[in-house]
Protein backbone atom coordinates (compact mmCIF):
# COMPACT_ATOMS: atom_id res chain seq x y z
CA UNK A 1 0.00 0.00 0.00
CA UNK A 2 1.44 2.99 -0.67
CA UNK A 3 1.75 7.03 1.35
CA UNK A 4 -0.84 8.67 -0.47
CA UNK A 5 -3.69 5.70 -0.64
CA UNK A 6 -3.29 5.25 3.34
CA UNK A 7 -3.78 9.11 3.19
CA UNK A 8 -6.64 8.94 1.10
CA UNK A 9 -8.60 6.40 3.30
CA UNK A 10 -7.63 8.61 6.31
CA UNK A 11 -8.95 11.94 4.91
CA UNK A 12 -12.50 10.18 3.85
CA UNK A 13 -12.66 8.78 7.52
CA UNK A 14 -11.58 5.32 7.75
CA UNK A 15 -13.86 2.29 8.74
CA UNK A 16 -16.65 4.67 9.99
CA UNK A 17 -16.60 6.53 6.48
CA UNK A 18 -17.05 3.12 4.74
CA UNK A 19 -19.67 1.81 6.99
CA UNK A 20 -22.41 4.94 6.26
CA UNK A 21 -20.88 4.08 2.74
CA UNK A 22 -22.36 0.44 2.62
CA UNK A 23 -24.98 1.28 3.99
CA UNK A 24 -26.45 3.82 1.37
CA UNK A 25 -24.40 2.54 -1.68
CA UNK A 26 -26.06 -0.70 -0.90
CA UNK A 27 -29.37 -0.21 -0.75
CA UNK A 28 -29.12 1.89 -4.23
CA UNK A 29 -27.87 -1.02 -5.70
CA UNK A 30 -30.42 -3.38 -4.85
CA UNK A 31 -33.03 -1.18 -5.58
CA UNK A 32 -31.53 -0.45 -9.10
CA UNK A 33 -33.72 -2.59 -11.91
CA UNK A 34 -30.93 -2.47 -14.01
CA UNK A 35 -29.01 -4.28 -11.61
CA UNK A 36 -30.50 -5.75 -8.82
CA UNK A 37 -31.33 -9.20 -10.42
CA UNK A 38 -27.70 -10.10 -10.37
CA UNK A 39 -28.00 -10.42 -6.32
CA UNK A 40 -31.23 -12.48 -6.63
CA UNK A 41 -29.58 -15.59 -5.67
CA UNK A 42 -27.39 -14.23 -2.91
CA UNK A 43 -27.81 -14.15 0.85
CA UNK A 44 -27.28 -10.37 1.02
CA UNK A 45 -25.65 -10.36 4.88
CA UNK A 46 -22.75 -12.35 3.32
CA UNK A 47 -22.76 -9.58 0.37
CA UNK A 48 -23.11 -6.94 2.17
CA UNK A 49 -19.67 -7.82 3.92
CA UNK A 50 -18.03 -8.40 0.18
CA UNK A 51 -19.80 -4.68 -0.54
CA UNK A 52 -17.74 -3.86 2.76
CA UNK A 53 -14.41 -5.08 1.48
CA UNK A 54 -14.77 -3.76 -1.95
CA UNK A 55 -15.59 -0.03 -0.61
CA UNK A 56 -12.96 -0.45 1.64
CA UNK A 57 -10.52 -1.16 -1.50
CA UNK A 58 -12.00 1.85 -3.35
CA UNK A 59 -11.55 4.27 -0.24
CA UNK A 60 -7.80 3.15 -0.31
CA UNK A 61 -7.81 0.94 2.78
CA UNK A 62 -6.21 -1.84 4.14
CA UNK A 63 -7.24 -5.39 1.43
CA UNK A 64 -6.38 -7.90 -0.02
CA UNK A 65 -7.86 -7.01 -3.54
CA UNK A 66 -7.18 -10.15 -5.69
CA UNK A 67 -7.96 -9.75 -9.43
CA UNK A 68 -8.07 -13.43 -9.96
CA UNK A 69 -11.19 -14.31 -7.09
CA UNK A 70 -12.71 -10.75 -8.49
CA UNK A 71 -12.87 -12.79 -12.12
CA UNK A 72 -14.04 -16.27 -10.77
CA UNK A 73 -16.97 -14.13 -8.25
CA UNK A 74 -18.47 -12.60 -11.30
CA UNK A 75 -17.84 -15.36 -14.19
CA UNK A 76 -21.20 -16.91 -14.13
CA UNK A 77 -22.48 -13.62 -13.81
CA UNK A 78 -20.98 -12.29 -17.16
CA UNK A 79 -21.42 -15.91 -18.89
CA UNK A 80 -25.31 -16.70 -17.91
CA UNK A 81 -27.02 -13.25 -16.92
CA UNK A 82 -24.70 -11.14 -19.19
CA UNK A 83 -23.06 -8.82 -16.91
CA UNK A 84 -21.52 -5.98 -18.93
CA UNK A 85 -20.06 -2.42 -19.33
CA UNK A 86 -24.12 -1.19 -18.83
CA UNK A 87 -24.09 -2.35 -15.47
CA UNK A 88 -20.68 -1.58 -14.39
CA UNK A 89 -21.59 2.10 -15.07
CA UNK A 90 -24.67 1.60 -12.86
CA UNK A 91 -22.50 0.63 -10.08
CA UNK A 92 -20.16 3.52 -10.63
CA UNK A 93 -23.12 6.09 -10.58
CA UNK A 94 -24.10 4.47 -7.36
CA UNK A 95 -20.89 4.80 -5.58
CA UNK A 96 -20.42 8.54 -6.84
CA UNK A 97 -24.13 9.60 -5.92
CA UNK A 98 -22.87 7.64 -2.56
CA UNK A 99 -20.46 9.65 -1.61
CA UNK A 100 -21.81 13.25 -3.42
CA UNK A 101 -24.62 12.00 -0.11
CA UNK A 102 -22.03 11.90 2.29
CA UNK A 103 -20.81 15.45 1.05
CA UNK A 104 -17.03 13.75 0.02
CA UNK A 105 -15.13 16.48 -1.74
CA UNK A 106 -15.15 15.79 -5.55
CA UNK A 107 -11.10 15.52 -5.82
CA UNK A 108 -11.46 12.66 -3.50
CA UNK A 109 -14.58 11.00 -4.90
CA UNK A 110 -12.52 11.12 -8.19
CA UNK A 111 -9.77 9.41 -6.28
CA UNK A 112 -12.37 6.73 -5.01
CA UNK A 113 -13.95 6.24 -8.57
CA UNK A 114 -10.51 5.90 -9.97
CA UNK A 115 -9.36 2.73 -7.50
CA UNK A 116 -13.11 1.00 -8.60
CA UNK A 117 -12.52 1.56 -12.01
CA UNK A 118 -9.25 -0.51 -11.95
CA UNK A 119 -11.43 -3.48 -11.13
CA UNK A 120 -13.41 -3.51 -14.75
CA UNK A 121 -11.72 -6.24 -16.21
CA UNK A 122 -11.50 -8.15 -13.55
CA UNK A 123 -15.10 -8.25 -12.93
CA UNK A 124 -16.02 -8.47 -16.15
CA UNK A 125 -13.66 -11.14 -17.33
CA UNK A 126 -11.45 -9.10 -19.64
CA UNK B 1 7.84 -9.94 30.22
CA UNK B 2 4.22 -9.20 28.89
CA UNK B 3 4.28 -12.15 26.44
CA UNK B 4 0.51 -13.79 27.06
CA UNK B 5 -0.23 -17.46 26.45
CA UNK B 6 -2.70 -18.31 23.83
CA UNK B 7 -3.97 -21.83 24.09
CA UNK B 8 -5.48 -23.20 20.91
CA UNK B 9 -7.26 -26.69 20.77
CA UNK B 10 -4.28 -28.18 22.60
CA UNK B 11 -1.64 -25.84 20.89
CA UNK B 12 0.01 -23.24 23.47
CA UNK B 13 1.59 -20.36 21.09
CA UNK B 14 2.83 -17.18 22.55
CA UNK B 15 1.90 -14.05 21.45
CA UNK B 16 4.20 -10.76 21.87
CA UNK B 17 3.47 -7.69 23.22
CA UNK B 18 2.56 -5.09 20.15
CA UNK B 19 1.41 -8.35 18.14
CA UNK B 20 -2.44 -9.16 17.31
CA UNK B 21 -3.73 -12.64 17.91
CA UNK B 22 -3.65 -12.79 14.06
CA UNK B 23 0.06 -11.85 13.96
CA UNK B 24 0.89 -14.62 16.03
CA UNK B 25 -1.23 -17.40 15.16
CA UNK B 26 -0.23 -16.78 11.24
CA UNK B 27 3.51 -16.32 12.88
CA UNK B 28 3.01 -20.00 14.07
CA UNK B 29 1.61 -21.23 10.42
CA UNK B 30 -2.06 -21.84 12.10
CA UNK B 31 -4.42 -21.61 9.23
CA UNK B 32 -6.74 -18.66 10.16
CA UNK B 33 -9.21 -17.27 7.57
CA UNK B 34 -8.20 -13.33 7.35
CA UNK B 35 -8.41 -10.91 4.54
CA UNK B 36 -8.56 -6.63 5.95
CA UNK B 37 -6.60 -7.15 9.07
CA UNK B 38 -7.84 -4.19 9.86
CA UNK B 39 -11.63 -5.21 11.54
CA UNK B 40 -13.75 -4.78 8.30
CA UNK B 41 -14.05 -7.85 6.99
CA UNK B 42 -14.59 -10.21 10.32
CA UNK B 43 -13.67 -13.27 8.66
CA UNK B 44 -10.69 -13.77 11.50
CA UNK B 45 -13.77 -14.28 14.12
CA UNK B 46 -12.40 -16.18 16.80
CA UNK B 47 -13.88 -17.03 19.98
CA UNK B 48 -12.64 -17.06 23.62
CA UNK B 49 -13.99 -20.01 25.40
CA UNK B 50 -11.92 -18.67 28.98
CA UNK B 51 -13.25 -14.64 29.96
CA UNK B 52 -13.72 -11.85 28.05
CA UNK B 53 -11.80 -11.08 25.20
CA UNK B 54 -10.50 -7.19 25.19
CA UNK B 55 -13.24 -4.82 24.28
CA UNK B 56 -11.50 -3.23 21.13
CA UNK B 57 -11.37 -6.23 19.83
CA UNK B 58 -15.16 -6.97 19.47
CA UNK B 59 -15.27 -3.51 17.54
CA UNK B 60 -18.55 -3.94 15.03
CA UNK B 61 -19.54 -7.34 16.20
CA UNK B 62 -23.50 -8.05 16.53
CA UNK B 63 -24.16 -7.75 20.21
CA UNK B 64 -24.89 -12.00 20.58
CA UNK B 65 -21.33 -12.75 19.18
CA UNK B 66 -19.81 -10.00 21.80
CA UNK B 67 -21.46 -11.59 24.27
CA UNK B 68 -20.44 -15.02 23.25
CA UNK B 69 -17.23 -14.20 23.57
CA UNK B 70 -16.55 -13.86 19.91
CA UNK B 71 -13.89 -11.16 18.92
CA UNK B 72 -12.11 -10.62 15.78
CA UNK B 73 -8.02 -12.10 15.76
CA UNK B 74 -6.90 -9.13 14.04
CA UNK B 75 -8.03 -6.43 16.95
CA UNK B 76 -6.71 -8.40 19.39
CA UNK B 77 -4.05 -7.95 22.26
CA UNK B 78 -3.85 -9.67 24.65
CA UNK B 79 -4.35 -8.75 28.06
CA UNK B 80 -4.04 -11.77 29.92
CA UNK B 81 -3.58 -16.00 28.51
CA UNK B 82 -6.20 -16.99 26.63
CA UNK B 83 -7.77 -20.45 25.50
CA UNK B 84 -9.44 -20.10 22.30
CA UNK B 85 -11.41 -22.35 19.96
CA UNK B 86 -11.39 -22.25 15.81
CA UNK B 87 -13.33 -25.49 16.08
CA UNK B 88 -17.17 -25.94 16.54
CA UNK B 89 -16.86 -27.90 20.73
CA UNK B 90 -18.32 -31.37 20.06
CA UNK B 91 -21.91 -31.60 21.43
CA UNK B 92 -22.69 -32.07 25.43
CA UNK B 93 -25.83 -33.69 26.25
CA UNK B 94 -28.08 -33.59 29.33
CA UNK B 95 -30.82 -36.10 29.86
CA UNK B 96 -34.35 -34.86 30.10
CA UNK B 97 -38.00 -36.45 30.23
CA UNK B 98 -41.09 -35.79 28.77
CA UNK B 99 -43.67 -34.01 31.16
CA UNK B 100 -45.89 -33.14 29.02
CA UNK B 101 -47.74 -33.73 25.26
CA UNK B 102 -50.24 -31.61 23.56
CA UNK B 103 -51.27 -31.10 20.19
CA UNK B 104 -51.48 -26.77 19.20
CA UNK B 105 -53.02 -27.56 16.04
CA UNK B 106 -53.46 -30.26 13.72
CA UNK B 107 -49.76 -30.69 12.79
CA UNK B 108 -48.25 -29.31 15.69
CA UNK B 109 -47.28 -30.75 18.95
CA UNK B 110 -46.28 -29.04 22.28
CA UNK B 111 -43.43 -31.07 23.61
CA UNK B 112 -42.45 -30.06 27.64
CA UNK B 113 -39.33 -31.63 28.51
CA UNK B 114 -37.77 -31.35 32.23
CA UNK B 115 -34.06 -31.44 32.09
CA UNK B 116 -32.05 -33.32 35.30
CA UNK B 117 -29.88 -30.37 35.13
CA UNK B 118 -30.59 -26.77 34.51
CA UNK B 119 -29.52 -25.36 31.29
CA UNK B 120 -28.19 -21.50 30.36
CA UNK B 121 -29.82 -20.88 27.38
CA UNK B 122 -31.57 -17.42 26.07
CA UNK B 123 -35.04 -17.11 24.76
CA UNK B 124 -34.95 -18.01 20.90
CA UNK B 125 -31.48 -20.71 21.07
CA UNK B 126 -32.39 -23.33 19.84
CA UNK B 127 -31.03 -27.17 21.15
CA UNK B 128 -30.72 -30.33 19.47
CA UNK B 129 -32.99 -33.33 20.58
CA UNK B 130 -31.37 -37.06 20.20
CA UNK B 131 -33.16 -39.89 20.54
CA UNK B 132 -31.89 -42.87 22.16
CA UNK B 133 -30.81 -44.57 18.71
CA UNK B 134 -28.82 -41.37 17.84
CA UNK B 135 -31.14 -39.77 15.75
CA UNK B 136 -30.62 -35.77 16.23
CA UNK B 137 -33.11 -32.58 14.80
CA UNK B 138 -32.65 -29.49 16.07
CA UNK B 139 -35.35 -27.45 17.68
CA UNK B 140 -35.92 -23.83 19.01
CA UNK B 141 -37.11 -23.35 22.81
CA UNK B 142 -40.00 -21.73 22.98
CA UNK B 143 -40.12 -20.20 26.81
CA UNK B 144 -38.23 -17.99 28.25
CA UNK B 145 -35.69 -18.14 30.57
CA UNK B 146 -37.63 -18.27 33.67
CA UNK B 147 -38.46 -21.54 33.27
CA UNK B 148 -34.54 -22.39 33.90
CA UNK B 149 -34.67 -26.85 33.55
CA UNK B 150 -38.95 -26.75 31.80
CA UNK B 151 -38.14 -26.46 28.11
CA UNK B 152 -41.25 -26.56 25.57
CA UNK B 153 -40.70 -27.22 21.60
CA UNK B 154 -43.51 -26.50 18.82
CA UNK B 155 -42.85 -29.93 16.59
CA UNK B 156 -44.11 -29.78 13.61
CA UNK B 157 -45.42 -33.01 12.12
CA UNK B 158 -43.43 -33.08 8.52
CA UNK B 159 -44.60 -35.82 5.88
CA UNK B 160 -41.99 -38.42 6.09
CA UNK B 161 -39.63 -36.73 8.78
CA UNK B 162 -38.65 -39.50 11.08
CA UNK B 163 -37.93 -37.23 14.50
CA UNK B 164 -40.84 -35.23 13.93
CA UNK B 165 -43.28 -38.76 13.52
CA UNK B 166 -41.77 -40.47 15.47
CA UNK B 167 -42.21 -37.44 18.71
CA UNK B 168 -46.21 -37.40 17.48
CA UNK B 169 -47.35 -41.13 17.57
CA UNK B 170 -44.29 -42.38 19.70
CA UNK B 171 -42.59 -40.47 22.16
CA UNK B 172 -44.72 -40.38 25.64
CA UNK B 173 -44.80 -39.11 28.76
CA UNK B 174 -42.18 -40.16 31.21
CA UNK B 175 -39.94 -41.30 28.30
CA UNK B 176 -36.10 -40.07 28.07
CA UNK B 177 -34.43 -37.75 25.54
CA UNK B 178 -31.13 -36.32 25.48
CA UNK B 179 -30.92 -32.58 24.91
CA UNK B 180 -28.13 -30.78 23.58
CA UNK B 181 -26.33 -27.28 25.14
CA UNK B 182 -28.14 -23.87 23.37
CA UNK B 183 -26.77 -22.47 20.21
CA UNK B 184 -27.48 -20.22 17.67
CA UNK B 185 -27.52 -16.55 17.81
CA UNK B 186 -31.26 -15.26 17.53
CA UNK B 187 -31.99 -14.34 21.05
CA UNK B 188 -33.31 -11.30 22.99
CA UNK B 189 -30.54 -9.40 25.20
CA UNK B 190 -32.49 -7.08 27.83
CA UNK B 191 -29.77 -4.20 26.14
CA UNK B 192 -31.88 -1.94 24.60
CA UNK B 193 -35.46 -1.40 26.33
CA UNK B 194 -36.87 1.26 24.24
CA UNK B 195 -35.83 -0.49 20.75
CA UNK B 196 -38.60 -1.14 18.50
CA UNK B 197 -38.98 -5.31 17.79
CA UNK B 198 -40.31 -7.01 14.51
CA UNK B 199 -40.71 -10.93 14.49
CA UNK B 200 -41.87 -12.48 11.57
CA UNK B 201 -42.71 -16.05 12.16
CA UNK B 202 -44.23 -18.72 10.05
CA UNK B 203 -45.91 -22.35 11.23
CA UNK B 204 -43.92 -23.79 14.53
CA UNK B 205 -41.74 -20.83 13.53
CA UNK B 206 -43.75 -19.10 16.10
CA UNK B 207 -41.54 -21.11 18.85
CA UNK B 208 -38.61 -18.87 19.19
CA UNK B 209 -40.08 -15.67 18.59
CA UNK B 210 -42.87 -16.68 21.47
CA UNK B 211 -39.67 -17.19 23.70
CA UNK B 212 -38.38 -13.60 22.57
CA UNK B 213 -41.67 -12.17 23.08
CA UNK B 214 -42.09 -13.02 26.09
CA UNK B 215 -38.54 -12.77 27.72
CA UNK B 216 -38.51 -9.03 26.24
CA UNK B 217 -41.97 -8.60 28.05
CA UNK B 218 -40.44 -9.88 31.41
CA UNK B 219 -37.54 -7.54 31.44
CA UNK B 220 -40.31 -4.75 31.08
CA UNK B 221 -39.17 -4.00 27.32
CA UNK B 222 -40.98 -0.70 26.62
CA UNK B 223 -40.60 -0.21 22.54
CA UNK B 224 -43.19 -1.27 20.78
CA UNK B 225 -43.02 -5.05 19.65
CA UNK B 226 -44.73 -6.26 16.26
CA UNK B 227 -45.47 -10.05 15.68
CA UNK B 228 -46.43 -11.14 12.72
CA UNK B 229 -47.34 -15.03 12.61
CA UNK B 230 -48.27 -16.38 8.73
CA UNK B 231 -49.01 -19.77 7.70
CA UNK B 232 -51.12 -20.64 4.17
CA UNK B 233 -53.96 -21.37 6.15
CA UNK B 234 -55.60 -20.82 8.93
CA UNK B 235 -55.35 -24.37 10.52
CA UNK B 236 -51.56 -23.82 10.05
CA UNK B 237 -51.95 -20.70 13.26
CA UNK B 238 -52.08 -21.24 16.53
CA UNK B 239 -51.69 -19.59 20.35
CA UNK B 240 -54.37 -16.90 18.51
CA UNK B 241 -55.89 -16.25 21.45
CA UNK B 242 -53.08 -16.11 23.29
CA UNK B 243 -51.39 -14.40 21.40
CA UNK B 244 -54.68 -11.81 21.25
CA UNK B 245 -54.82 -11.62 25.21
CA UNK B 246 -51.46 -10.71 25.43
CA UNK B 247 -51.84 -7.84 23.15
CA UNK B 248 -54.45 -6.28 25.41
CA UNK B 249 -52.38 -7.25 28.66
CA UNK B 250 -48.98 -5.09 27.36
CA UNK B 251 -50.38 -1.93 25.23
CA UNK B 252 -46.81 -1.85 23.39
CA UNK B 253 -47.19 -5.46 22.13
CA UNK B 254 -49.16 -5.87 18.49
CA UNK B 255 -49.76 -8.94 17.40
CA UNK B 256 -51.20 -10.00 13.59
CA UNK B 257 -51.77 -13.32 12.10
CA UNK B 258 -51.82 -13.45 8.60
CA UNK B 259 -52.89 -16.52 6.00
CA UNK B 260 -51.32 -16.47 2.39
CA UNK B 261 -54.37 -18.78 0.87
CA UNK B 262 -58.20 -19.14 1.02
CA UNK B 263 -59.95 -16.57 3.21
CA UNK B 264 -58.97 -14.92 5.79
CA UNK B 265 -61.32 -14.77 8.35
CA UNK B 266 -62.44 -11.11 10.47
CA UNK B 267 -58.98 -9.70 12.29
CA UNK B 268 -56.43 -12.40 10.24
CA UNK B 269 -54.32 -9.95 7.03
CA UNK B 270 -54.32 -11.72 3.81
CA UNK B 271 -50.88 -12.37 2.88
CA UNK B 272 -47.54 -13.64 3.75
CA UNK B 273 -46.40 -12.56 6.97
CA UNK B 274 -43.43 -10.63 5.44
CA UNK B 275 -45.53 -9.05 2.99
CA UNK B 276 -47.97 -7.99 5.14
CA UNK B 277 -45.22 -6.73 8.18
CA UNK B 278 -43.19 -4.45 5.55
CA UNK B 279 -46.27 -2.83 3.98
CA UNK B 280 -48.11 -1.84 7.51
CA UNK B 281 -45.11 -0.59 9.17
CA UNK B 282 -42.98 2.83 8.60
CA UNK B 283 -39.31 2.71 7.97
CA UNK B 284 -37.36 -0.20 10.39
CA UNK B 285 -34.14 2.59 10.81
CA UNK B 286 -33.23 1.28 14.11
CA UNK B 287 -35.15 -1.70 14.79
CA UNK B 288 -34.17 -5.08 15.81
CA UNK B 289 -35.92 -8.01 13.63
CA UNK B 290 -36.15 -11.52 14.04
CA UNK B 291 -36.72 -13.80 11.96
CA UNK B 292 -37.66 -17.66 11.40
CA UNK B 293 -39.31 -19.81 9.58
CA UNK B 294 -38.31 -21.87 5.50
CA UNK B 295 -34.56 -20.07 5.05
CA UNK B 296 -36.06 -19.04 1.37
CA UNK B 297 -38.82 -16.80 4.00
CA UNK B 298 -35.76 -15.94 6.03
CA UNK B 299 -33.19 -14.46 3.15
CA UNK B 300 -36.13 -12.62 0.92
CA UNK B 301 -37.29 -11.05 4.40
CA UNK B 302 -33.53 -9.76 4.93
CA UNK B 303 -33.27 -8.51 2.14
CA UNK B 304 -37.01 -6.74 2.58
CA UNK B 305 -36.27 -5.24 6.30
CA UNK B 306 -32.73 -4.48 5.03
CA UNK B 307 -33.91 -1.92 2.29
CA UNK B 308 -36.91 -0.74 4.82
CA UNK B 309 -34.00 0.72 6.63
CA UNK B 310 -32.66 -2.05 9.18
CA UNK B 311 -29.46 -2.80 9.64
CA UNK B 312 -27.89 -5.99 9.57
CA UNK B 313 -26.48 -6.24 12.56
CA UNK B 314 -29.85 -5.54 14.15
CA UNK B 315 -31.49 -8.94 12.37
CA UNK B 316 -31.44 -11.80 13.64
CA UNK B 317 -32.32 -15.08 12.15
CA UNK B 318 -31.24 -18.79 12.28
CA UNK B 319 -31.23 -19.38 8.18
CA UNK B 320 -30.20 -23.02 8.83
CA UNK B 321 -33.72 -23.80 10.86
CA UNK B 322 -36.12 -25.13 8.91
CA UNK B 323 -39.23 -24.93 10.97
CA UNK B 324 -41.68 -25.12 7.99
CA UNK B 325 -41.71 -27.28 4.31
CA UNK B 326 -42.98 -24.59 2.63
CA UNK B 327 -42.13 -20.89 2.27
CA UNK B 328 -45.24 -19.72 4.22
Amino acid sequence: MSETSTSLYEQLGGEAAVNAAVDIFYRKVLTDYRINRFFDNTDIEKQAAKQKAFLTMAFGGPNNYNGADMRQAHAHLVKKLGLDDSHFDAVMEHLGATLQELNVPQALIGQVAAIAESTRNDVLGR
Amino acid sequence: MSQKKITLDDRDIFCHEEETVLDALLRENIDIPHACREGACQSCMIRSLKGAPPAAAQNGLKDVLRHQNHFLACLCYPQQDMVLSLSTPADFFTEATVVGKELLNAETLLLTLQCKELLDYYAGQFVNLKRADGLVRSYSIANNRIHANKLTFHIRRLAGGRFSEWAHQELNIGDSIAVSDPKGLCYYLPSAPEQSMLLIGTGSGLAPLAGIISEALHHGHTGPIHLYHGSREMDGLYWIEEMQQLARQYPNFHYTACVSRGDAPEGVAKGRANDVAVAALPSLKGWRVYLCGHPDMVNQTKRQVYLKGAAFQDIYADAFHVASATLD
